[in-house]
């Protein structure tokens, strides 16, 4: 495991993950990273050759249902949680120039 | 002085009319009016709703044991029609469109919703500070923070502003807090109570409980909301009824394990002597104390904060701007975006959604996430060998009681204080804070319950035996 966050990488990241940061930023963020790392590379002490991963604790498989549609009652309520909508549609900037 | 009751004790002047919902409403607001602005539990407390509401109920002839009694929720929890913010600039607008699995039960039960309760941005955090709007203090002391993420729900019972309260637990959010403020804050099992209505930190961590004054109280409200639901194909399909009624101070023959990992370096010596007092007593009445061992226990917490930002970053993902309250003025899509998630999220946010990128990013992905979820199994088997000797295992809540404002200023440092709570979530078992004492700063200290998978009543069981002593 690499033991460190570069600036370049932190801005990488931040792109990745869509957040705006300045360069005093890159800088902060790159240390704490670097600290949170150091901190949970501790794991590698642990032999975890053959052991599954494990995703759910409760020992739950698929849950399945009938796939019956169910109108929700509402929609335009969520759709008006929306910055900008119009005529029951979320209204998004263009996304091809 | 209504305000100070149980709940149990409200529930029963309820019932039998030697008082109105109304009156203990209004003293409720009473209070928080007076009080609230030096404490800062609540960012909106809904007066109107909540004394109409109880003059409804005043005029039935008969009601339920939860009915006319008033719940703080925390901020993360939907309420239909009111405002929801997760404590964080880029939900400061919205309104829930619906109410969570868990409010629609209380509400059902004829509970009175009497306001949002302030909470760490997106429940990141273990004292409150990195709300967007307020800071909460510690009732106890106000120099001191409650704890966190829900710093506002636990002040509201514990300032007597209210008798019980929902918060929700990722790694401790309610029992660190719990054990800070002195009183009781249950962690149930992943999926035993629906998840539907809160917004999502870490899906495979995120649970609701409540917080009181009692064992017995918190109990009431465990066995209202508990349950499975169609909109949570998470929860538990395992028969809830008559919940309340298994729950009998028993603890006579219960065995109960002191995990050795628990109780070394880096425990305050009072917070251990105080649970080590409490464990004596627990010894008299009749439970069965041995020594045992979570080797794997003190991975947790680095699991947990591979896993907690993983999903975390993943589920944030939604708050784009386009879809939910706050949106930045920009030329196109991508500023817009990146501008939004700026502006609208704090530090502490932006730290573990970078954090969930890059261990999820091509590259890293087996040596962080996969990782960390072997090594979650590792730390599930340790609970499961562990209860095939033990009912309950006992822990200090926290290794410190309540620390100052601005005193955990580096990330790593807040992180520690969720040493001993993490390890629950990681297993997905159920846990309770129980307030055991103060130390010599006269700050409440609190002792941990674990049991087993759907073994809440053991749980509550032993508390209750506590309490009554």
């Amino acid at each position: 495991m690499p033991d460190i966050i570069t600036k370049a990488e932190v801005e990488k990241v931040a792109k990745l993950a869509r957040i705006e940061i300045t360069e005093p930023e890159k800088e902060k963020f790159a240390k704490q990273l670097t600290n949170i790392l150091d901190y949970v590379n501790q794991l590698s002490e642990v032999n975890t050759e053959n052991v599954s991963p494990t995703s759910q604790v409760t020992e739950l498989n698929n849950v399945m249902r009938a796939d019956e549609i169910e109108p929700y009652k509402d929609p335009v309520a969520l759709v008006e949680k929306a910055p900008e909508s119009r005529d029951g549609q979320i209204k998004v900037k263009s996304i091809l120039g | 002085m209504l305000n100070k009751l149980n709940l149990t004790d409200l529930s029963a002047k309820l019932q039998r009319k030697e008082i109105s919902s109304f009156e203990l409403v209004s003293n409720c607001l009473k209070e928080i009016k007076a009080n609230d602005q030096k404490i800062g539990a609540f960012l909106e407390v809904f007066e109107e709703d909540a004394l109409n509401q109880a003059k409804e109920i005043d005029k039935k002839e008969k009601i339920g044991p939860l009915e006319g009694i008033p719940i703080a929720i925390k901020d993360a929890i939907l309420v239909k029609g009111k405002r929801n913010t997760c404590g964080s600039k880029i939900l400061e607008n919205y309104i829930a469109a619906y109410d969570a699995t868990a409010v629609k039960k209380l509400k059902d039960a004829g509970m009175i919703i009497i306001g949002k309760t302030n909470m760490d941005e997106f429940a990141m955090g273990s004292s409150t500070e990195t709300s967007a709007f307020q800071k909460t203090k510690n009732p106890v002391n106000l120099e001191y923070v409650p704890g966190g993420s829900s710093g506002g729900s636990v002040a509201s019972v514990s300032a007597n502003f209210v008798p019980v309260s929902l918060g929700s637990d990722t790694g401790g959010s309610i029992r660190q807090p719990a054990a800070f403020c002195g009183v009781y804050g249950l962690k149930p099992t992943y999926g035993r109570v629906s998840r539907y209505g809160l917004v999502a930190l870490a899906s495979s961590f995120d649970c609701i409980g409540p917080f009181a004054r009692s064992a017995e109280d918190c109990a009431w409200i465990f066995s209202a909301i508990a349950g499975n639901d169609l909109n949570d194909s998470t929860s538990s399909k395992l028969d809830t009824q008559n919940l309340i009624e298994q729950i009998l101070p028993v603890i006579k023959g219960l065995k109960i394990g002191l995990p050795k990992e628990c109780f070394g370096d880096g425990i305050n010596k009072e917070v251990k002597e105080k649970v080590e007092l409490a464990i004596k007593k627990l010894e008299k009445l009749g439970a069965h104390i041995s020594e045992v061992s979570l080797p794997h226990s003190k991975y947790a917490l680095a699991v947990y904060y591979i896993l907690l930002p993983a999903e975390a970053s993943a589920n944030l993902a939604r708050f784009d701007g386009v879809r939910y309250g706050f949106s930045a003025k920009a030329e196109n899509l991508i500023s817009n975006y990146l501008k939004t998630r700026a502006q609208g999220f704090g530090d502490e946010v932006k730290r573990r959604i970078m954090l969930g990128t890059y261990t999820l990013s091509a590259g890293y992905y087996d040596a962080y996430y996969k990782k960390a979820q072997q090594v979650r199994t590792k730390v599930v088997e340790d609970y499961k060998k562990v209860f095939e000797k033990v009912d309950l295992l006992a822990t200090p809540t926290t290794p410190t009681t309540a620390f100052k404002f601005g005193e955990k200023a580096d990330p790593v440092e807040m992180y520690m204080n969720d040493i001993l709570t993490v390890s629950a979530n990681v297993a997905g078992v159920p846990a309770i804070s129980i307030p055991v004492g103060f130390d010599s700063k006269k700050l409440p200290v609190g002792m941990q319950l674990v049991a087993n998978h759907f073994e809440e009543t053991k749980l509550l069981q032993a508390a209750k035996a506590y309490e009554t002593l």
